[in-house]
This record gives C-alpha cells, structure tokens and sequence, in this order.
C-alpha cells in the first residue's frame, strides 16, 4: 500500500467519516489506480464534445432517444456476457445466439394463424436461450472444454441455426404490435416523470436505510454529505434524461426495460450469495472451492444468465430493426458487447466488474457508432476508430491495473 | 489447559497404493492447547491433516473428538465437528474484501434472502478484535492490499469464527518476514489461550519452540516422538525428526524401544 498518512484506526472504529476524509481516500484509489467509473464517464464527456464539434446534431434531443435506442439491445448483452467475464471466462457464441433470438420470435410470431400468443412467444424464446446457456455451461464444466472453444464451437453452430430457421425465406418481417413496440414505442411524458421521481425515491430510502443499519450496528458508514450527492446525482441524471427525450418522442420502453435490467441484474451480483459467488469463483477458483462454493453450478448458472440475456438483446434488435434475415447475430452483435463490457472495466482475467460498466460501456462504443455516422463516414473507418478506442480502453485498465500492482491491490 | 483430548487419533493407518503415508500413528490435542506437528518432508504431516480435515479418509484406525468415536467421510463433517484448517496458500479471493472472505460460503442473509453486510461486517469485526488483530485500518479493503501476516490473520479469523474447536494450521509463517511472523505466533498464541486447540505444522523449530505447548515428531510415517516443549530442546526435536526410531519399517517387525 502507499504511505499512509495518519496510524489507522482499529478496524471498524465506529466513526463517520468527514467528507474530507472520503475525498482524501477516493484520490488515494484513484492514484493507485481504482478507477472506477471514471475514465469512462471522462471519455463519454469527450466523445460528446467531439461530435457535438464536428456535428451540432450530435446532442439534439432526437439523436439522444436514438442513442437510447441503439444502445439497448447491446447493452442487455453486454450485461449477460459480464457474467462470463467476471468468471474469468469468455463467450464467443453471444452474437449469434442472439440472432436465434431474435429470428426465433420473428417466426413464432408470423400471423400466419399458427402464431403463438405473444407472452407465450416470449417464454419460449427464453427459454430456448436458457437451454443454450446451460448446456454451454454444462460441456465447459462437466467435460471440461474451454469455454473459448466451446463458444467458438457455439459462435458457428448457432449461426447455423439461424440460416436453418430463415430458410428459404431471406427476410422475415415483424409484424407483432408488442415486439416492434418494445424498440419503437415512447413513454407519455407524465408518466416518465413519474417514474424518475418515483426511482429516485426509492434509492434515497434504500440508502438510508442502510446507513441507519450501520450506525445502528456501530459501523463506519458514508458521511450524509455524500450520500446526499449520490441520490442528487441520480435524480439529476434521471431529470435530463427524461427532460430531454420528453422534447423528442419521449423515453423508449426498451430504455426501462435496460434500466430494470440493470437494478435487477447488480442486485443479484451485490446483494445475493449467488452474486458473492460468482466474484469468488472469479477471483479465486480453489478458494471459492474450499470454502464450499459449488463452483460448477456457479459456472453454468452464469453461462444460462449470459445465453438468455444473449437471447432478449436479439429480440430487442430484431424490434428495432423491425425485421430479421440471414445476417442477423452477425458482426456487431458478437463483439460489441464484449468490447463495451471490457470498456466499462470489466476484467478479461475474472474477479472485475459491474452492471454499470456493461450499460456505461454500450454507451461509449454505441455513441462513437453514432457519431461517426453522423458525420458520414464509412464502416471502414467506423470499425477502425472503434477498434481504437477498444485498445485505448484496455490499455488504461492494464495501466491501472499495474499501478494496483504497485500499490499492492492487484 | 484441560486433559480430555478434543481430538484422539489411535492407531490410525493410510496407504497410497505402495506407500505407507502413515502407519498406527496415535495423536491427541486438548483444549487450549498448541500442538506442534514436526517432521522431514514425506513424515506424512500433510497426509494427516488431510485425513483430519475429511479431505482423504483414514484406511485404518479410530479417530475420537471430545471424547466419542467419530467418522469423517468429507470436509464438510469436519466442519460441522469444528474442525477448520487454514492451508498454506490460505485460499483467500483477491478480489473480495476482507469481510467478503471471512463469510465466503456460508453468507447470512436476512429474511428476503438478502446478504446481511451489516451482521457480517460487525461480526467480522468482533472476531478480529477478539483475536487482537489491529493492522488491518479497514475490514472493507480487498484483500489484495494485504501483508502476508494480514493475509494470515484474515484466514485465521475466518477459521475460527465458527465456534470451531480446532483450529489447523499448515505453515503459517513459511513465507513471512520477520515482523508478521511475530504477529502470526502471537495470534497462533491467543487461540491457545482462548481455549481452541490448535495444531501447527511448521518447520521451523525456533517458531515452534516459541508457541507450542507439546510436540509430536513424525518420521516416515509414524509418531517417533511426544515432548512437552518445557521438557525439552531443539536438538531433542532434531534427533527425533531425522532419525527417532521406528516401530516398524515396512517388512520386518521391531520391537519399539
């Protein structure tokens, strides 16, 4: 560790700490190289400027729903394949088991009079990625096979599926009200509101209810300042976001369903013993072993967790897109969400990493997408920035990483 | 210091195939005792703990704790005895703090199946006190951003918090310097005095000397020798571990001398 200043107090000493003390410690990890969200919400402000300079309808209000939009299905997959990564582990199948998603309820849904009701749809569909999930989960664990190989395995074998579904038929059009809506549809501005204010509500009180726990349980807690600041930052963020889609079409459903999403998803990893479990497996596979972690059931858990997020993410896709064909769950859908996951901060090594990177991450590599195509520029170029700014992303973390390394965190 | 053994090994045997890993070795640790287990490498140390913890079974023999007849099939029936081993590489996640290691695995949670940090963390926090660790300035610091002696401290906390009775440890100072060694011994000496029996494997005599109140000496298998550490000296120890007599070398009967 670095010099430390002051003799620490006894472990727990039960004392709130001035906000100056939190400062003072938050700067001490940053310089040894905890950087936490930073970087990332530094490089969104950037990319914001960039464009916003070479563009002026970069920050419009109308581009903003877009971005919402656009990032959605990505960021549900990201979110999935953080569970991978955070084991240590990889999946390469996630692109095209989207695809099988996606075309999956494209074709239950054609209303040719045998199409299922839609709820049922869904079920199906999920559950269809579930099984791909646990049986990735199963041949990784009980035989043994990487899961690199096994997803390669998986990355071309469910792209077959997905021309095996298509068929002959080239194209299918969604024409499912409920499905098309998910992408395409806006919230009645009044009821957004409600919903931010309600959002924020609900996370003042949570934690306020942990910090009476804490004191009650005389342990160091959050100084109230800070605390403060969190619940203002959330409500604010919550505040724009809804102030400015409103002057659009208004906040996508999909954009809620992300938000879900991402609560639900970073409880389980915070606050459930499954969650604890899989940063312990992470971190240290034969520890997590000896303290009598199922490590298999673990390990397939979180691969199901990755193949149905894989699976929803195609569904949101195929809703925005308003169609599904041959090349669906190819290109960007594979390495996308890998890439934003791993810009977020997510460890490739396992043991590193949040909900909130995935989402953060989505937006980063979706916001360069955009813009650059504002601005008309090709593919090609689209490919290579981004492949950029993925280099970029990982050398900060292996800087900082070596930095933990150097202050004895690593 | 009591004399009921918490546990009482007789006799027992455990075989790999060819090699006798051990043979008829009696053992026993009372409460509140430190019991040193010494011996080259191969004495068949690592063997025993094994077989202690339910991680390998014995072949042969009767293990007693708290004086009734027990069968260990696997570690979980060690644990549930109160039997915990801290091993060598201390089996600690990096990437989790300090509380986060001490409950891995048997997490509480509240009535939603919720974690309960607050419980855990002050519960965390009593052990350590209770233990007179206090170089750690936060139990909510991974543990990455340990000294080795922290590291030890934490794995032994974490051992001891489950109302065990006996409390293994596999090298505790192999691999530190000077200053954590002292802090490992004192905390190796605590325990002792709290009432848990302890078992410590080391091959340092000098430490051993410094915390053990007894010392069984394996070789090649079997226990050649019993000390008190007040009735005894380092070079008693050494001739013992190299060349303490055997009661049997594999093909031929000896009488015990």
């Amino acid at each position: 560790m670095t010099v430390v200043a002051e003799p620490p107090p006894a472990p727990g000493a039960p004392a709130r700490d001035t906000v100056s003390a939190y400062a003072r410690r938050w700067l001490t990890d940053v310089r040894s190289g905890e950087l936490g969200s930073l970087p990332i919400v530094v490089g969104l402000v950037v990319i914001a400027i960039v464009f916003q300079i070479q563009n002026d309808r970069f920050l419009t209000a109308s581009n903003f729903v877009n971005l919402i939009v656009q990032t959605a299905p990505y960021a549900v997959i990201a979110m999935g394949v953080t569970f991978a990564l955070l084991l240590g582990e990889i999946d390469l199948s996630i692109g095209f088991v989207s695809g099988v998603g996606g075309v999956m309820i494209a074709l239950l849904l054609i209303p040719d009079g045998n199409e299922l009701p839609t709820a049922v749809a869904f079920v199906v569909v999920l559950a269809a990625g579930l099984g791909i999930g646990v049986l990735h989960g199963l041949i990784i664990t009980k035989v043994g096979v990487p899961s690199f190989v096994v997803t390669l395995a998986g990355l071309l074998a469910w792209n077959g599926v997905v021309l095996l579904l298509i068929g002959s038929r080239g194209t299918v059009i969604l024409q499912n009200d409920f499905v098309i809506g998910l992408a395409n549809d806006f919230m009645a501005p009044g009821l957004a509101w409600i919903l931010a204010i309600a959002c924020t509500a609900l996370y003042a009180g949570v934690q306020l209810v942990r910090l009476r726990s804490r004191q009650k349980a005389g342990l160091a807690s959050d100084p109230l300042v800070i605390i403060g600041l969190r619940i203002a930052g959330l409500g604010l963020a919550l505040a724009i976001v809804v102030a400015v889609a409103n002057q659009d079409r208004g906040v996508p459903y999909v954009g809620i369903l992300v938000g879900g999403l991402l609560v639900c998803w970073s409880y389980v990893l915070n606050r459930t013993r499954f969650g604890r479990h899989v940063y312990a497996v992470g971190g240290n596979q034969e520890g997590a072993r000896r303290a009598g972690i199922n490590v298999d059931q673990v390990k397939i858990a979180c691969f199901a967790i990755v193949s149905v997020m894989a699976v929803l993410g195609g569904i949101i896709l195929a809703s925005r897109l308003r169609s599904v064909d041959t090349n669906t769950g190819g290109g960007q859908a594979l390495l996308y969400p890998i890439a934003a996951a791993v810009i977020g901060g997510t460890s490739l090594f396992g043991g590193r990493g949040t909900m909130k990177a995935a989402l953060l991450g989505a937006l980063v590599m979706i916001s360069i997408d955009n813009g650059l195509g504002l601005m008309g520029l090709s593919s090609g170029t689209k490919f290579v920035v981004t492949g950029g700014v993925l280099l970029l992303a990982v050398t900060v973390d292996s800087i900082s990483r070596r930095g933990r390394e150097h202050s004895g965190r690593a | 210091m009591t004399d009921t053994p918490v546990l009482e090994l007789h006799g027992v045997s455990k075989r790999f195939g060819a090699v006798q890993a051990l043979f008829e070795v009696d053992f026993h640790v009372s409460n509140g005792e430190v019991m040193a287990l010494v011996g080259d490498n191969g004495a068949g140390k690592s063997t025993l703990i094994k077989c202690i913890a339910g991680i390998y079974p014995f072949d042969a023999g009767e293990v007693r704790f708290d004086g009734e007849t027990v069968h260990i099939h696997g570690p979980k029936d060690a644990a549930r005895l109160g039997i915990e081993v801290v091993y060598q590489d201390l089996a600690l996640c990096d990437n989790l703090d300090v509380v986060e290691n001490m409950y891995l695995g048997r997490e509480l949670v509240d009535g939603a199946r919720r974690l309960d940090e607050t419980t855990m963390e002050a519960r965390a926090q009593d052990t350590l006190r209770g233990l007179s660790v206090t170089t750690l300035s936060s139990v909510r610091q991974t543990v990455a951003g340990l000294s080795g002696g922290q590291r030890q401290s934490v794995a032994v906390a974490k051992a001891v918090m489950w109302n065990s009775k006996l409390v293994i440890l596999d090298e505790p100072t192999a691999a530190l310097g000077v200053a954590q060694t002292r802090q490992v011994l004192e905390l190796v000496k605590r325990l002792g005095e709290q009432g848990l029996a302890v078992i410590l494997i080391s091959h340092n005599l000098h430490d051993v000397f410094e915390v053990a109140d007894s010392i069984t000496v394996l070789r090649l298998g079997q226990n050649v020798a019993e000390f008190k550490r007040t009735e005894t000296n380092q070079q008693q120890v050494v001739e013992a571990i190299t060349a303490g007599k055997l009661s049997k070398v594999p093909g031929q009967q000896e009488a015990l001398a």
